[in-house]
């Protein structure tokens, strides 16, 4: 089974254990994983920017190295919303590409949803003893139902949750919003961290990086340095060292 | 309304730090997401009926003119005037012709917003007509001299002390402190002026076009007494209220105030339906029903007209993050949240929206309760799209945009940048790995600090470790 793993532009520049906890998941499952050398993102920031012509273009991008593949499959609900949802729906609904980015779609899973309902993955490496609270990213739970599955991998790969109020509220990043907005964003990633200390886990997990970047930066601007944050692939993949 | 939503980044960042607001706002936040919670699981089939209801106003919508013209008809036979206005300064000029041809020196108006989007008050108390808002929450605004910041709750972001304060000094009474009394009194109030109006203003949540009827749903029964006591009853609604038949009303209702607040019915449903027959005991003998455009052709057929089905439930706003943290009044017009974010632009022009196609982080909540399904962001994104193709965003985010989009293009340069970008950025976040201030994303850090990235990106890493495997083959 030939998996083609796309690696986001945050997980790229900022925190490349991530792509490589993915990677290691999809390897010990016995896949055949190819990560093409040219990719550089999915173009949402552009599409959500207004800028729809370099959203359609990155998208052929995104067609083109990923097409021979069985399976795509992105550690981020964001983006595999873009590349199953908007891509289909908005972009080149009604033009030539539509059906060649129908078959993308239709083969594209976002990381947890592959493990749990394609892989069936049980045996996990990770080894994660303490107590995590999970934050459902907005569009990997709105746009692709996104909820269950990380849950099932943490626990199987035995943490404790700790579920905190509000989980499904968004965090406030939002991409260029948190940049744009940044006050409101800020507000909003606040009203995230007072309940993740509520809940009181020893790390917070999720499923996209610009969360995750979000909820860590302002844990430490509040003077957290405690509360780890997590991808959840880090966390089932036990590499979180 | 004077239109203020280029300032909302300004008025939003006052009303984030704004202790009285930000008290009543989260107050607010659980009767209304919890209350619609309560309310919509009641009901089995809640889906379907949001399909129906989505599929009912998209047909409305798409025959607007032949229900417009069916429900003028009615309207006429039951002894209705029936006025079209294409703008505001028409349906003003409509309204206050009617006033002042009449002798009309009194109006009582309950809960109407296309009344606020058309301003019809300033009209009407500049003319020298003394015009009192009934709706309890409308009348606390009047007092106050304040714009409404909810559509369903117009006076939602104050608190019982402020108006405890307001009915002091308007009624010269002694203070009160719990919320009956002063709600008693409110009644007390305006009772004489229900009695004395010449003239009733109301909006209406729909009208039938089988019927000629104009309907209106409130919680306080005010619409019962602005509609029926004075001898005129003027109807003030927008064009795409419209619905064909009464049993369309039967499934709206089952949606409207569940998503509104939660509740299976409303306290009282007000239909009205022509003059006062020679054999009715009450009732106006003349009433009027203005039908207002003020920009909604314009989206019929356009790729927002998605928007026209709108029912003005408010609960795309009670879920929405960005409102919950800075009120209604930030959005600097007649209507906030997402649904405000949509209209606003088309109402008033894109050039005067600002940033709120921007005020938004797509989370896609507003869409999911949505009882009419509206995309709502997918709405939003169409409006900074003309943004970008205007050039109406600042230069820098505009230049950022496309410079961004010149390297992802381009992987080889986009490898070299990020492999530069990731470590010098690693760099700054010194020993605690963070960023704690980056010029051109101050945006984020005066309040986050930025985790510094690895140092190498994984392309690199990838590669290198390709290649240690391919020398180890
Ligand atoms: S857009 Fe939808 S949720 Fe918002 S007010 Fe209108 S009907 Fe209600």
């Amino acid at each position: 089974m030939k998996v083609g793993l796309f690696i986001t532009c945050l997980v790229d520049l900022v925190r490349p254990n991530i792509g490589f906890a993915a990677l290691k998941l999809l390897e010990d499952a016995g896949c055949e994983v190819i990560v093409p050398a040219s990719q550089t993102c999915c173009g949402q920031p552009g599409y959500n920017s207004g800028a729809r012509d370099i959203a359609k273009t990155l998208a052929k991008k995104v067609l083109a190295e990923f097409k021979d593949c069985d399976y795509v499959v992105a550690p981020s609900g964001s983006c595999s919303g873009q590349m199953k949802l908007h891509v289909v729906e908005d972009l080149f609904k009604g033009e030539p590409e539509e059906a060649e980015f129908r078959a993308l779609a239709a083969k594209w899973y976002e990381l947890s949803d592959f493990l749990v309902n394609v892989l069936k993955s049980e045996k996990l490496a990770g080894k994660f003893k303490g107590t995590v609270t999970y934050h459902d990213s907005c569009a990997g739970l709105r746009e692709l139902g996104i909820k269950t599955q990380p849950r099932a991998l943490l626990e199987t790969s035995g943490c404790t949750l700790n579920e905190m109020q509000d989980a499904e509220k968004c965090c406030g990043f939002g991409g260029t919003f948190s940049i744009k907005l940044g006050e409101i964003s800020t507000r909003m990633a606040e009203n995230k961290c007072v309940n993740i200390g509520v809940a009181g886990a020893d790390a917070v997990v999720g499923g996209d990086l610009g969360c995750l970047l979000n909820i860590e930066g302002r844990l430490r601007r509040n003077g957290d340095m405690k509360t780890k944050v997590y991808h959840f692939a880090e966390v089932v993949a036990g590499m979180t060292e | 309304m004077q239109v203020q939503s280029m300032h909302f980044k300004q008025t939003a960042s006052t009303k984030l730090n704004d202790a009285v607001l930000q008290k009543a706002l989260k107050k607010s936040k659980s009767k209304f997401v919890d209350g619609r919670a309560l309310g919509v699981a009641e009901v089995d089939n809640w889906e379907d009926i949001r399909t129906y209801a989505a599929a009912l106003r998209d047909r409305v919508i798409d025959n607007l003119d032949a229900y417009l013209i069916e429900f003028e008809r009615n309207a006429i036979r039951r002894g209705a005037q029936v006025h079209w206005a294409e703008t505001a300064e028409e349906a003003n000029a409509i309204v206050l012709g009617i006033a002042q041809k009449n002798a009309v020196k009194t109006i009582t108006k309950s809960k109407s917003m296309v009344t606020e989007e058309i301003a019809l008050n300033g009209t009407l108390i500049g003319a020298g007509i003394r015009v009192m808002e009934t709706d309890l929450g409308e009348y606390i605004l009047q007092l106050a001299d304040e714009a409404p910041s909810h559509i369903v709750a117009p006076a939602v972001h104050k608190s019982k002390e402020q108006v405890a304060e307001l009915f002091m000094n308007a009624h010269h009474k002694p203070r009160l402190t719990d919320i009956p009394s002063m709600t008693r009194e409110a009644r007390e109030q305006l009772r004489s002026h229900f009695l004395g109006a010449d003239m009733g203003i109301s909006g209406a949540n729909f009208i039938v076009a089988e019927t000629g009827t104009t309907l209106t749903v409130t919680n306080e029964g005010n619409a019962d007494l602005v509609t029926t006591l004075p001898r005129i009853h003027c109807v003030v609604t927008g064009i795409e209220k419209v619905i064909p038949t009464m049993e369309d009303f039967a499934t709206l209702i089952r949606l409207l105030p569940r998503s509104a607040i939660g509740q299976s019915i409303v306290n009282y449903l007000t239909l009205t339906t022509g003059v006062k027959a020679p054999d009715e005991s009450d009732g106006p003998e003349q009433m009027h029903i203005v039908l207002v455009d003020a920009g909604r052709t314009k989206l019929v057929g356009s790729d927002m007209k998605d928007m026209l089905r709108c029912i003005r439930c408010g609960a795309c706003m009670n879920h929405c993050p960005v409102y919950q943290n800075v009120g209604g009044h930030a959005y600097g017009w007649v209507y906030p949240g997402p649904m405000g974010s949509v209209l606003t632009p088309t109402y008033v022009g894109i050039e005067n929206a600002g940033d709120l196609p921007n005020a938004a982080t797509f989370c896609g909540e507003c869409q999911v309760v949505c009882p009419v399904k509206i995309p709502l962001p997918d709405l939003m994104r169409k409006w900074r799209e003309r943004q970008f193709d205007m050039k109406l965003r600042p230069f820098g985010e505009r230049a950022a945009i496309s410079l961004w989009g010149f390297f992802v293009q381009r992987p080889r340069l986009y490898a070299l940048a990020t492999r530069i970008g990731a470590r010098v950025a690693s760099m700054m976040g010194g020993e605690q790995k963070l960023i704690h201030s980056l010029p051109g994303i101050d945006g984020w850090t005066q309040g986050r600090d930025m985790p510094a990235p690895a140092g190498e990106t994984f392309r690199e890493l990838y590669a290198a470790k390709s290649a240690a495997k391919q020398v180890a083959r």
